[in-house]
């Protein structure tokens, strides 16, 4: 499963698409070339060998923290709804969804 | 099963809302009753810039349950990941969920498909936060989104593809319901989505030992849907696969209205939810002790129960099924029966009276009108023939619908006869009152044996013993023969 | 006494009542508006929650009330960090209008603390930049020369404090944001050990990477502030439980004996000539104070910014995913007939270029099949870099080299080649993969005149340290008290 860095290529399009970016062709374009040399020059750690290497995840290990299963109270409806660009009063509202 | 030579082979997701007071990652209610949409909201469950998860311990404490209670192996350490898709309802535009290194692996499901018994292996139990909901509102061509759900915990229970039909399918899942309701890890609540099904099915020629094209059925989220769904949704595929067709990998729904199942829309997108460690979250660490003080905990298993009211009360194995069909059934059966010290007359009478007039009335047991004690008063004096049995269902009737007390209802309307003399008087006075029957039933109408026993019952209204005057009457028209 | 005075001197001024928290505020937000419209630190300022909250701290030191730390200073707060009631914003047009509903807990704590929040403070969009040109309201300027760039990404935060309009203010450091804005301002900014300080209600960048730290124009400022901020926060999962030493109280330890570690990655191909003197000359100071310069080693160096990049803008595509003008900030005003629309759309409108940049970079970096190869193995590396500092840290208490490789460029200069800009990240990234707390003081000037950064890292926890040898070098020092020329309208 390890396979090199160097011997992969971005599609564009599908990450894009994967991300939910709208991008225009000169974007598209721009990007291409940017992440090429970005991929390009991450491609030097193919040079290590990281058999047996450990990935680490969190910077300083901790024991999973706590919170005991006790209420605090929630937002009110209208702090809810403060931000929305779009809700009828109880509900957030979107475009029809499927 | 469908068509003779197939064979299903069927796995089962079931997701189960925990019963904590609040969410998974943070301190908002996980529900309330009646709560009006978006009032069960935080920051966090909003998925607001820069707020951050911290774990309910309750969570884990009730996930550590339920998998004890399955025979799972408890991981010293898991770790919550990141399931990124986009949907309106899934507020961060990712799900926290276990996935790689769930919390609970192996165990199983042990429980009897036909009068036989099954185990049905588990693959895993993952921790997860549930997303919100998302209502259509077709006629102004516009979706509105209830974030109160998002949050709320989850675990996911996976079984190996080891059930083989329906049957085994409704099986398993009756049987989890009745752990995790049992184990209190959850209210099992079908209505409100807090017990949902998913199944993966696919057919095979029997003997076949690959695995054929596997489908996605959901919203089977009934005992009766799962039956209904999987068995329409093997007898399609036979249908395909005979006619020469072939299945294609898919998510299907089951419409009940229509029985059939039908593709799930879907967009053309691939699904990638690139999965990655929550950098917000540690990894979980459970240790011995913390397992040993849960362990300590648990209740005595539903199945376990069923075979000690067999083994130690004496109940038939049906009685025995029927009464553990959730814990607060075999805790009032238990409660009835050990204040009456008669397994089988409180058997009896829950089984006949009680739950027939509990689901005329759509009632669970926890609602039942009639407490355990109350019950229990009612079949102390039917032990002790103070009632009969007649007076004791219709003080039975009362109950449940007044509430009246059954000494109160003793008072008013009397004891049962049992006193010999009284008895023996009655009959001879029935029997003197009606010589021209006295003369039938000599000269062979036998069937004027009821019609006296009647005039007693009607004369002492109902209160006498109905089988000693059954024999008095049969004994005094012999002496006058 | 007014903004530009120090934290130090300007508590003492309110404590004797030669200055009062009201007039400093309005002396503070009287700077802004004179100085601010040619540098575009300030996004914005909230004059009458300042001047209520200089009232009443004035009010409670009349009634002689108790009083918290920094009773009536002006702080300004990077736009990373949610402000109740104030908008917030990450200088990212897909947040504009967004007013949170809660404090960060550094922002509590300075609330508890009785400083005054002024303001906040310009940067990159997302933190994602070195440069301070991708604000929301132009690109930040340098004090020192307005046509060069004030770093980033907390570029504000520097420039706020190099031009004197308040004396404390707050940023964020993912990959060297505090540090390499201080080293081009001229100012001292720490980034703390991972989970020393709440990370609650800061606008994630990159998860396991951001922290939130101190800026100011002395070390004994710096020392100040964190002590307010640093600490254990139920509400972060990520946040460390172990108790705060009294930094204040280490700050005059001498530093005798104090093995300093010199690593020869820092001072390799690509380190600005001028940038390499100034730091060796800091160097020499350490060991006239009593310190022993000890070489050390830290051989993967050179992969930081390659595991860097994929980390933090894979952790940064899943963090941004919630900007889908659903619940909050910006939504297009295209119509849209179903959701995906909305999202792509909403998306590529609010985020800027290097933001989508990074999406783009990290959604990838995670995808399905290329997981292994990108993120999983940034990681191994990430453990090489960690194992790296351990092993210095047998020899060493604390290490030091430069902030940057180079020192503040022109604007626009750099920011057709992202990859050139990430490459200025290279001693700033590794502390930051490794989790350690890190400073950057100023040491002297590069070519141009413009201030040059002495960055020191230390181990876990090691922030009294780093403070303490940091102080020692301001004093030895006169760079801490160099100011940039005043700006004219």
């Amino acid at each position: 499963m390890d396979a090199a860095p160097s011997e992969l290529r971005i599609d564009i399009r599908q990450v894009a698409t994967l991300a939910r970016l709208s991008l225009d062709a000169a974007e598209t374009r721009e990007l291409e070339g940017a992440l090429d040399r970005i991929l390009e020059y991450v491609a030097q750690l193919d040079e290590l060998d990281l058999d047996g290497v450990e990935p680490t995840s969190h910077p300083v290990p901790l024991r999973a923290a706590w919170r005991e299963d006790v209420a605090a109270p929630p937002l009110s409806r209208d702090e809810a709804f403060a931000n929305a660009p779009d809700h009828d009063g109880t509900a957030f509202v979107v475009p029809r969804v499927v | 099963m469908s068509a003779a030579g197939w064979e299903a082979v069927i796995g089962l997701e079931i997701h189960v809302q925990l019963a904590t007071r609040t969410k998974i990652f943070c301190a908002t209610e996980a529900s309330r009753d009646g709560a009006e949409p978006n009032t069960l909201v935080d920051p966090v469950t909003l998925g607001m810039p820069g707020v951050l998860p911290v774990l309910n311990r309750e969570v884990v404490e009730l996930a550590i349950r339920l998998g004890l209670a399955l025979g799972c192996t408890i991981a010293p350490r898991s770790r919550f990941s990141r399931k990124h898709y986009f949907y309106p309802d899934l507020p961060k535009g990712y799900q926290i969920s276990q996935y790689d290194e769930p919390l609970c692996t192996g165990g199983a499901i042990v429980t009897e498909v036909d009068g036989e018994e099954r185990r049905f292996r588990l693959t895993r139990i993952h921790l997860e936060e549930d997303a919100g909901k998302t209502v259509h509102d077709a006629l102004r061509n516009r979706s509105l989104v209830d974030y109160n759900r998002a949050g709320v915990p989850l675990v996911e229970t996976v079984s190996e593809p080891d059930l083989r039909s329906p049957a085994d399918a409704m099986a398993y899942m009756k049987a989890m319901h009745r752990i995790v309701t049992a184990l209190g890890v959850s209210d099992g609540n079908m209505e409100q989505g807090n017990f949902r099904c998913d199944a993966n099915v696919s057919v095979r020629r029997v003997g076949d030992p690959r695995l054929g094209t596997k489908v996605e059925l959901k919203n089977i989220n009934s005992f009766r849907f799962v039956g209904r769904g999987l068995e329409h949704e093997i007898a399609r595929q036979v249908d395909v696969l005979e006619a020469g067709g072939h299945l294609v990998q898919e998510t299907r729904l089951w419409d009940e209205a229509a029985g059939v199942t039908r593709p799930m829309r879907t967009k053309e997108m691939a699904h990638d939810y690139r999965y990655f460690p929550d950098p917000d979250l540690m990894v979980l660490e459970v240790d011995e002790a913390w397992i040993e003080r849960v362990r300590a905990t648990l209740p005595e298993l539903p199945r376990a129960r069923t075979q000690r009211f067999v083994d130690a009360l004496g109940l038939s194995a049906y009685d025995a099924d029927v009464l553990t069909q959730s814990a607060a059934r075999a805790d009032y059966f238990e409660a009835v029966a050990q204040a009456v010290g008669d397994p089988k007359l409180a058997a009896n009478w829950i089984q006949g009276e009680l739950l027939g007039l509990l689901n005329k009335d759509g009632l669970d047991i926890e609602a039942s009108p009639v407490p355990a004690e109350r019950l229990a008063e009612l079949l102390v004096l039917l032990r002790d023939e103070r009632l009969s049995s007649k007076m004791a269902k219709a003080c039975f009737a009362e109950m449940f619908s007044s509430s009246v007390a059954p000494a109160d209802w003793l008072a008013a309307h009397g004891a049962q006869i049992t006193d010999e003399d009284t008895l023996r008087a009655m009959v001879a006075a029935a029997l003197d009152a009606h010589p021209d029957e006295v003369a039938g039933f000599h000269a062979g109408k036998a069937q004027l044996l009821g019609f006296f026993v009647g005039q007693v019952m009607k004369q002492s209204r109902g209160k006498a013993n109905p089988q000693r005057v059954n024999q008095l009457v049969r004994s005094q028209l012999e002496e006058r023969r | 006494m007014g903004p530009e005075a120090s934290a130090t001197e300007l508590l003492a001024a309110l404590a004797s009542g030669a200055t009062s928290a009201l007039a400093l505020t309005e002396a503070a937000l009287a700077r802004i508006r004179a100085v601010d419209g040619h540098l575009g630190a300030w996004l914005r300022t909230d004059e009458a929650s300042a001047l209520e909250t200089a009232a009443r701290i004035d009010r409670r030191r009349e009634l002689g009330q108790p009083l918290g730390p920094l009773a009536g200073l002006p702080v300004g707060v990077k736009d990373m960090i949610c402000t109740r009631g104030m908008e917030t914003t990450a200088s990212s047009r897909i947040l504009e209008g967004f007013v949170p509903p809660y404090d960060a807990t550094v922002v509590e704590r300075l609330r508890a603390a009785d400083a005054i929040v002024l303001g906040k403070l310009a940067m990159d969009e997302f933190a994602m930049g070195s440069s301070s040109e991708r604000s929301l309201r132009g690109p930040v300027r340098n004090p020192w020369d307005l046509e060069r760039v004030p770093g980033g990404s907390s570029g504000g935060s520097a420039v706020a404090l190099a031009s004197g309009t308040c004396p404390l203010t707050l940023g964020t450091d993912t990959g060297g944001s505090i540090r390499q804005p201080a080293a081009f301002c001229g100012v001292a900014g720490l980034k703390p050990t991972y989970g020393r300080v709440s990370r609650q209600g800061v606008i994630a960048y990159a998860s396991s990477l951001d922290q939130v730290g101190p800026m100011a124009r002395s070390v004994r400022d710096l020392a100040l502030l964190l002590q307010v901020i640093a600490g254990h926060d139920p509400r972060d999962a990520t946040s460390l439980p172990d108790p705060v030493p009294d930094y204040q109280a280490v700050l005059d330890r001498p530093v005798d004996g104090l093995r300093v570690g010199v690593p020869a990655e820092y001072f390799q191909e690509g380190l600005d000539p001028a940038v390499e003197l100034a730091v060796r000359a800091a160097e020499d100071t350490l060991r006239g104070e009593g310190a022993v310069l000890v070489p050390v080693s830290l051989p993967h160096t050179r992969y930081a910014i390659a595991a860097y990049y994929l980390i933090a803008t894979a952790e940064a595509s899943s963090n941004l995913a919630r900007y889908d003008g659903v619940r909050y900030g910006h939504r297009t005003a295209e119509p849209t007939g179903d959701i995906d629309t909305l999202y792509s759309r909403t998306r590529a409108e609010g985020f800027g270029p290097e933001v989508k940049r990074r999406i783009i970079l990290g959604t990838f970096a995670l995808s399905s099949g290329y997981y292994d190869a990108y993120y999983l193995r940034a990681q191994k590396v990430r453990t090489l870099v960690r194992r790296d500092f351990a092993q210095a840290f047998e020899r060493c208490d604390v290490i030091c080299g430069p902030t940057s490789p180079v020192g503040p460029w022109r604007i626009g200069e750099r920011s057709g080649d992202p990859l050139a800009m990430y490459l200025t990240d290279i001693y700033t990234v590794p502390a930051n993969l490794a989790g350690l707390p890190c400073l950057s003081v100023p040491c002297g000037v590069d070519s141009s005149g413009m201030p040059v950064g002495l960055q020191l890292i230390g181990p876990p926890l090691g922030e009294a340290t780093l403070l303490g040898a940091a102080h020692a070098f301001e004093r030895a020092t006169g760079h801490a008290a160099r100011r940039p020329p005043e700006v004219h309208p």
